[in-house]
């Protein structure tokens, strides 16, 4: 049983991660109907630059917290810089062009990210130096530290703010009201460039956050690290129905569980023959799970209604 | 109120678009004596023009609410709040419909009643010239009634309106002046009175 709690513990951790980077994903989706494959290295550079900032303040004596609160505005500036620029040199001339083309420049951006990366950082895993305090608390029989709870806290607080921002304000009315016609929202005064500007904007900076909790509860970092957290969270977003927010939520924190939970038993269930290492297995066996009997996800609309 | 009339695919929609920015057009376009070709579609409701365009393109996903808060999205200030509360008071009140629904999703509203929200949403832009195309388009005969009858008392109330009609008969009976287009060009112009009584229109475009 504290197996099972301990899994679940874990597994709500990473599946808050996967939330804000799967927030990304449907943010992008919801507005330009497009993949935007390059945003699983915005949380790399997210984490690396962060990174950076991390020892040159730690090095300046700064005490801990304060380290982690500026390196992650240093590391979410750099993102939302990067992230706007992504959009307005690779997307923004392919607006109108057929929906493979800014895919295939998708893939081309997070290819010459990671290369830029590995340039700038080499190979090498990074450790990364612990900030917030290494204890751990009793719940129910499981062990949970501190950075668990920080990590889930600070991604719930991020997230419910975000559905307020876009259900709620002006700002997020128009974001929906260009996401579902711009033609009409400019009509209305609505600069749909600005809006896209402002959606990347947002994403980068989720994904920056994601990008310093991650490489906090592992304390490592590296070039590569974005590219299996991008597939994982782009699978939660599918799975939860992309182009929807309340689902990038639900369906980060459903795909991190199982992940956990799966890790935890497949010793057991194969009689030791695979071991925890198998862990990615499970997410992609819920995306094809998904696209098989769920294409629009648990909380997606039909196509249909889309069009 | 002016109206342009004309059979399917003569340019009415077009021309409307064009005036809205919303696609490419050669030449000038000019409102209030100032050049708009240059300018965005955006930047136009600032200057006062308002397009409640064809097939209503009322926001499905928002509320009737928030489709009317759209439409005043460009009068974003403070001082603005008070007029803007007042404004969404008034469509209310001229369209008591969208008051009973005003929480309900906009693509769960009838056809009339979508197209009474484009005209509401585009008011709450306080235009002072309101564009409207095809409103009776897809409409029972009672509701185009309904809209035609709130379209004249926005006239009424001092917003100069082009109104883009293929029911001709219709059109005329509400504006004071009209043109008929025909294959993108104006063929024919004058008070709405002398082209209902005009034997070239009456043959093409009212039926008899």
């Amino acid at each position: 049983m504290d197996i099972f709690l301990q899994q679940v513990a874990n597994g709500l951790t990473l599946g808050s991660i996967y939330a804000l980077v799967a927030l990304g994903y449907t943010l992008v989706y919801g507005i330009l109907g497009m993949i935007n494959f390059a945003h699983g290295e915005v949380v790399m550079v997210g984490a690396l630059t962060a990174l950076a900032a991390t020892k040159f303040l730690l090095s300046a004596a700064f005490p801990a917290p304060v380290v982690f609160v500026l390196a992650f505005i240093f590391a979410a500036v750099v993102c939302m810089l990067l992230g706007v620029l992504i959009e307005r040199i690779a997307y923004r001339p392919l607006r109108n062009a057929p929906r493979l083309a800014p895919l295939i420049t998708a893939i081309g951006v997070s290819i010459i990210l990671q290369q830029l990366a590995m340039m700038l950082w080499g190979r090498s895993y990074h450790a990364v130096p612990p900030l917030l305090p290494e204890t751990t608390h009793q719940l129910l029989g499981a062990q949970i530290t501190t950075v668990q709870i920080v990590i889930v806290g600070v991604a719930a607080l991020t997230m419910a703010s975000l559905l307020i921002l876009v259900n709620r304000t002006r700002l997020g009315r128009a974001m929906r009201a260009t996401a579902e016609n711009p033609g009409v929202a400019a009509l209305m005064g609505v600069d749909a460039n600005r809006i896209i500007a402002l959606t990347f904007l947002i994403g980068s900076a989720l994904a920056a956050l994601a990008g310093v909790l991650v490489s906090a509860n592992y304390g490592i970092a590296h070039y590569n690290m974005g590219f299996m957290l991008g597939l994982k969270a782009f699978t939660a977003a599918v799975l939860g129905g992309i182009g929807n927010l309340a689902g990038a939520v639900v369906g980060g924190l459903l795909l991190g569980v199982i992940e956990a939970l799966g890790a935890g038993y497949i010793g057991d269930l194969t009689g030791g023959v695979l071991g925890s290492q198998y862990q990615d297995v499970f997410a992609f066996f819920v995306l094809i799970g998904v696209l098989v009997l769920r294409p629009a996800g648990l909380l997606g609309e039909k196509v249909a209604e889309r069009a | 109120m002016v109206c342009l009339i004309g059979a399917n695919g003569a340019g009415k929609t077009s021309t409307l678009k064009a005036l809205a920015r919303m696609i490419p057009a050669a030449g000038e376009i000019r409102y209030a004596g100032r050049r708009i070709d240059g300018l965005p579609c955006h930047a136009l409701i600032g200057q006062g023009l308002a397009l409640a365009p064809e097939g209503r393109g009322v926001f499905a996903r928002l509320s009737v609410a928030e489709n009317l808060a759209m439409g005043a999205y460009h009068r974003a200030g403070h001082d603005e709040r008070a007029a803007v509360a007042e404004d969404e008071a008034r469509i209310y009140g001229l369209f008591p419909r969208l008051a009973e629904r005003r929480r309900q999703l906009a693509g769960t509203l009838s056809g009339g009643e979508q197209q009474m929200l484009a005209i509401g949403r585009a008011l709450m832009g306080r235009p002072r010239l309101l564009l409207l195309d095809e409103p009776s388009m897809g409409l029972a005969p009672l509701m185009v009634q309904a809209v035609f009858d709130v379209i004249r008392r926005v006239a009424q109330s001092g917003v100069t309106i082009l109104l883009v009609e293929q029911n001709a008969r219709l059109a005329l009976a509400v504006c004071n002046r009209g043109y008929v287009m025909e294959s993108g060009t104006i063929t024919l112009a004058g008070s709405a009175a002398d082209l209902l009584a005009d034997p070239r229109v009456r043959a093409a475009y009212l039926g008899e």
